[in-house]
């Protein structure tokens, strides 16, 4: 029987059923229901690594030790887990490894527009591209078998309109794949200078190895349709084509790296003109273009930006496109707000009205940038804001009373505690402030080392953030409730007077997290309020303004009760207290 | 059959994921091609939050695309007025009557245009339902999602016991029953 899967369950699924043993990763959007889908297998081990660099690390140990192991990040993770990659990739492996990568075009969710098919090159790897959620189930499946035939880990890429989407698979039993034997290999895993000479001219007879297998291999084929154009292209780009295009001929790439250059190039004889379709950088045309295969149009026609789409292939290349309405006036956007009872507005209050300059880090308090909070100087990546802010108060030193970093728990865990380490040894001054609200949450509640439970819910012990701080050289480590605002302010004044780095750890719990009980919406007294808008300044979703009244939105409020310290005239209060 | 296509638009935390959660498992049983399309994340805080339905005897791409769209499916007006040039010309739009206001109306950066519902009647083949009030009837503001559902079932040519077991398997037990209730007042719009 067939099941509807999104592309994510999809590659649990062919893990599952490859005999994978060993999961480890770090949540990021669009990646991150793979793992959470895997540990729904009891025969999978799965869990939740600090980072990615960690979870690859774990993963390279279990396939090392004999297991099919895996690892799974946003393209973005694969930045921090690359160290790992690039010698895993002189390695190789025991068990079968296979890394998944997700990109985000258009950055539904995320920083940048990376495109990862580079680490494929830039690591010597097989690249595997599945086309929609039955390709993500049997792609996952091979890439164990290649990695193991090539001695290779394999990486799997996957954007945000395969791992997102859901499409007809079917389901196969798990396979019976012992562990394999392990011994000591020196030569093999320890990558001396010596040693990894060797590897690297293994590596390249590999890569050989690799385009030879990928002008032979099913993953790659010709559609032969009509001939006056041949589309070369992979992933979602296929299905568009397909859709644009339904009587045209088309090489589909399953393997996006290395590819088969003579295949593709015999193709390209085959029709009129040949058309390079994908997504971001120009990573097959490039590649075709330097092996002389006469590309007609490619980037030239799809440009280096965001999605492309149906209709978008069809303008590009002149054909005609669907008549559309348009309802013509312009509209107001309707951006991502930080949820109405969320811990962390209080604490983007305080900052807001002493203007101070706020390193910020990545997360769903990246929203307190939004107005009106307007609260956030800078986001760039995971655990920057605290390094940023170690940069920023040396050179500036008379802003260093005026300038604080903010990162979340998790991502504290990820990446800011080299950061705080690096300002405790240097003799910083900086105050940084860990917003801890007891989970990962805008990847969508996912468990890390400070919330005491792990991916499949056991009880673990807690990561101290408090402790960490102490340790890493930090003398001034307060806890503060951020809903409580004139203490906020109070605590905030008083470490950023000392000549000293301190932490304030701002501690409430998510919202959104069950364990938060929520409460009757606050009441407006519309007698008392005087229209000053100070509640307004909070950016509280919560609450709108009409003629010259604040009003609360009831079906929004959770009764937090934030808004009742921010009026000046006793006009909001609270239902049951 | 060629393919049929759905959009769902709305904000985040207003449930279109599980509409089309529902939608996606009573066509499954119909032996149909299907392709789900969805963005999780960032958009999901009280940001405007689409998902895409697709189906027929072989469906291509998992997006709804401009001049694609057999049905949009808003619940909110804001919402519908954003997506209507993904409609086909002779689609038919769904409308929820409630607005949402988005951060900057709230902020008194731009203003919430004026007369929506009239707007897009005015444009499209629109039928619209202040689902807010038999949400509430079925027990919960928080089932907008389900009266709309039902409204759009009524429109679409799928049996009546698809949407019941799509409903069963797709709902947790304990909403089940409310969840039904708003689909079914939904259904009679």
């Amino acid at each position: 029987m067939k099941e509807l899967m999104l592309g994510n369950a999809a590659v649990a699924r062919g893990l599952f059923e490859a005999g994978c043993r060993f999961v480890s990763s770090y949540p990021g959007t669009p990646s991150t229901e793979i793992t959470e889908c895997a540990a729904d297998y009891e025969e999978v081990y799965a869990e939740w690594a600090p980072n990615e660099k960690v979870a690859l690390e774990a993963a390279l140990g279990a396939c090392f030790a004999g297991a099919r192991s895996f690892a799974a990040m946003k393209h973005v993770g694969l930045n921090v887990a690359a160290d790992p990659l690039f010698t895993a990739s002189y390695t190789g492996v025991n068990g079968g490894l296979v890394v998944a990568v997700a990109d985000d075009p258009a950055m539904h969710s995320s920083q940048n527009e990376q495109d990862s098919r580079h680490y494929a090159r830039a690591a010597k790897l097989p690249m595997l591209e599945p086309s929609d959620s039955s390709e993500c189930l049997e792609f996952t499946k091979l890439a164990f078998e290649l990695s193991e035939r090539f001695d290779t880990p394999v990486v799997l890429r996957t954007a945000t309109r395969i791992a997102h989407a859901q499409s007809l698979v079917e389901l196969s039993p798990r396979a019976r794949i012992e562990l394999k034997p392990y011994g000591k290999n020196p030569e093999k895993y320890v990558m001396s200078p010596a040693n990894a000479v060797r590897s690297h001219a293994e590596v390249e007879k590999r890569v050989a190895a690799l385009r030879e297998y990928a002008e032979s291999s099913e993953l790659n084929r010709e559609e032969l349709r009509g001939r006056e154009v041949g589309f070369v292209t992979s992933g979602a780009c296929y299905q568009y084509v397909r859709e644009a295009f339904p009587d045209a001929s088309v090489f589909k790439l399953g393997i996006v790296h290395p590819l088969p250059i003579e295949r593709i190039r015999a193709f390209s004889e085959k029709v009129g003109r040949l058309i390079v379709v994908e997504e971001l950088d120009p990573f097959l045309e490039t590649e075709l273009r330097a092996a002389r295969v006469p590309v007609a149009g490619g980037k030239d026609l799809f440009g280096l930006l965001g999605e492309l789409s149906p209709v978008g292939i069809r303008k590009a290349l002149g054909a005609p496109v669907p008549e559309t309405k348009a309802f013509g006036e312009p509209i107001p956007p309707r951006p991502p707000v930080m949820c109405a009872g969320c811990p962390h507005r209080g604490l983007f209050r305080v900052l807001s009205k002493l203007k101070l300059t706020v390193l910020g880090d990545i997360g769903c308090y990246t929203l307190g940038s939004a107005a009106p909070l307007n609260a956030i100087d800078a986001v760039v990546c995971m655990g920057a804001s605290v390094s940023m802010l170690h940069g920023f108060t040396k050179v500036r030193p008379d802003m260093a009373k005026r300038t604080v970093g903010v990162i979340g728990d998790s991502t504290f865990i990820h990446s800011g505690i080299t950061g705080l380490i690096n300002i405790a040894y240097n003799r910083g001054v900086s105050t940084l402030l860990v917003l801890d609200n007891a989970i990962t949450g805008m990847t969508g509640h996912q468990q890390n080392p400070t919330t005491g439970l792990t991916l499949k819910n056991e009880p673990s012990p807690a990561t101290s953030i408090e402790k960490i701080c102490e340790a890493s050289g930090v003398q001034s480590v307060r806890v503060v409730d951020p809903h409580d605002m004139a203490r906020m302010e109070r605590v905030l004044k008083e470490e950023l007077e000392k000549d000293e780095p301190s932490v304030i750890v701002s501690r409430r719990p998510c919202a959104l997290l069950k364990c938060v009980p929520h409460r009757s919406p606050v009441r407006i007294d519309p007698e008392k309020c005087r229209g000053c808008a100070s509640c307004m300044k909070i950016g509280c979703p919560a609450i709108r303004f009409a003629d010259k009244k604040a009003i609360v939105d009831e079906a929004q409020c959770v009764g937090c009760g934030l808004c009742i310290q921010t009026c000046g005239f006793q006009a909001i209060g609270e239902v049951d207290a | 059959m060629t393919t049929t296509s759905v959009m769902i638009a709305g904000v985040g935390g207003q449930g279109t994921l599980l509409a089309s959660k529902v939608l996606g498992a009573a066509l499954l049983s119909l032996d149909y091609d299907v392709k789900v399309s969805e963005v999780h994340g960032m958009s999901q805080r009280g940001g405007s939050v689409v998902t895409y339905v697709r189906f027929g005897d072989e469906v291509h791409a998992p997006i709804v695309d401009l001049g694609d769209a057999d049905f949009l499916l808003a619940f909110e007006p804001l919402e519908a007025a954003r997506y209507v040039s993904r409609l086909k010309p002779d689609g038919l739009l769904i409308v929820n009557t409630a607005p949402t206001l988005p951060m900057p109306v709230i902020t008194g950066q731009m203003a919430y245009p004026d007369g929506v519902i009239e707007k897009l009647r005015a444009r499209l083949n629109t039928v619209a339902i202040d689902a807010l009030a038999p949400a509430k009837e079925a027990g919960s503001a928080k089932a907008v999602n389900m009266v709309l559902m039902g409204a759009l079932a009524a429109r679409m040519r799928i049996p009546a016991s698809a949407w019941k077991d799509a409903l069963e398997r797709q709902v947790p037990a304990r909403f089940l029953e409310l969840n039904r209730r708003a689909f079914e007042l939904g259904n009679a719009y």
